[in-house]
């Protein structure tokens, strides 16, 4: 049982990881990583819903038909969704104000949906809501790694504003590691995020062959 | 019918309507707060433009939907201060590098600005978003000029021959922000009197 959670863990943050090895949920991790502060604020609040996601799935999954299984887990998700937007806004409203705009575009990514269809639905509920966490860590790592190195490079900055999205008492995090003026735009600009993410699915690959494992191909290590 | 599709229809509309229900549920708890934010955003952003000391009212409850030139619904923010208006808010737009701007612009009663701020845009990071308080103060350099000051035709960007700066690798944005904020004191202008009223 315990080597069963710790293949869940090192999946989802290493060897299966949603962004770097298998490639989905690429429209939040190009579009909302012009700084690690956005990218972890995005992979926070997607972390909640797909640990929440599939937990429900993983309580439901002998009632949920195969016929209808794809539009009950997009229900799902969309409705998690909804709940952590309209309770953000109400309670948590200067987080609120900074993962706004990204909270809907959840409901978007395909990487929750594809860890519902191809994990939650066929495990027990231990399994899922691990794999949910862990799936959602993993993915916040990608993309505040991806949003500090566009930060660096565009901004000079790294975790500009995280005492907006953390809190005062995370004002530490903030710091500026060129001098101002000095950035490199088009790291800010989409094709930054092409680059950076295209690099860093590199460096991981060849992490993964020196320790002799061979290259994951995306989806190959079925669970 | 085949079988069993009965069987699907109902566990799809079970959890439609379980959804639905609990939806509905966090809807009715959050909805008081989340219009009490809504307000307070709007209060902190026209604090920016009004000066506290101008008004003693909430300048939210007591606001006019008029229509501008183009037809287009403005909802005009007073400041009154024992029952006399003392000055108003509206949201400009102008046109920018990468869309819309909006400037949430305040004027006195003589229609001398007394804030500018930009609300929101779309202009590239890095060049045109120096119209933004936090990244620059190009944009506190409006407060205390008015249509007459100065004159008409130099209410442009210096390429145009106006009087206000361009950035260095950025005119669109600028003149998106000016032209704005001459169209809004040219509203003031052109609706004065009934702003003015209260009832």
């Amino acid at each position: 049982m315990a080597t069963e959670y710790s293949r869940i863990v090192k999946d989802g943050l290493w060897d299966n990881n949603g962004v770097i090895c298998m490639l989905l949920g690429m429209c939040p991790t190009m579009a909302m990583t012009t700084s690690a502060t956005n990218g972890l604020g995005m992979g926070l609040a997607t972390a909640a819903v797909m640990a929440a996601s599939n937990l429900l799935v993983a309580i439901f999954r002998n009632r949920i038909t195969q016929e209808v299984r794809i539009p009950v887990y997009i229900l799902i998700v969309a409705s998690m969704v909804t709940l952590v937007d309209l309770t953000m806004n109400a309670w948590m409203h200067e987080l609120y104000k900074v993962l706004g705009l990204f909270i809907a575009l959840i409901v978007s990514n395909c990487l929750p949906l594809a860890r519902l269809e191809a994990f939650a639905s066929k495990e027990p509920v231990m399994n899922s809501l691990l794999d949910g966490i862990f799936m959602g860590i993993g993915f916040t790592i990608a993309l505040t790694a991806i949003g500090a190195v566009r930060e660096i490079i565009g901004q000079g900055t790294l975790f500009a504003d995280a005492a907006l999205l953390l809190g005062p008492a995370f004002k530490f995090m903030e710091m500026r590691i060129l001098p101002p003026d000095t950035g490199v735009l088009m790291m800010i600009l989409p094709p930054g995020g092409f680059l950076v993410t295209g690099l860093l699915v590199v460096v991981k690959r060849m992490i993964d062959v020196r320790a002799g494992k061979g290259i994951q191909m995306a989806g190959a290590h079925s669970v | 019918m085949k079988d069993g599709s009965l069987k699907h229809a109902v566990i799809l509309g079970v959890f439609c309507l379980g959804f639905g229900i609990l939806l509905a549920l966090t809807d009715l708890l959050t909805a008081s707060a989340i219009v009490d934010r809504a307000m307070e955003d709007r209060l902190n952003s026209l604090a920016q433009v009004i000066p506290a000391n101008l008004h003693d009212n909430n300048p939210v409850k007591d606001a006019l939907n008029m229509k501008n030139a183009e037809g287009k619904e403005i909802v005009v923010y007073r400041a009154l201060k024992e029952g006399k208006v003392t000055g108003v808010a509206y949201e400009v737009q102008g046109s920018g590098y990468g869309g819309p701007i909006k400037v949430m612009l305040g004027l006195d009663v003589e229609g001398r600005i007394l804030g500018a701020r930009v609300t929101s845009h779309k202009e590239t990071p890095g060049l045109g978003d120096k119209i933004e308080e936090k990244k620059g103060d190009w944009i506190l350099r409006f407060t205390g000029l008015s249509l007459g000051n100065p004159p008409v035709d130099k209410w442009r960007v210096k390429k145009d021959g106006g009087q206000f700066d361009q950035f260095a690798g950025a005119t669109i944005t600028p003149r998106g922000v000016v032209g704005a904020v001459r169209g809004g004191m040219e509203f003031y202008a052109a609706n004065k009197t009934q702003m003015m009223e209260v009832k």
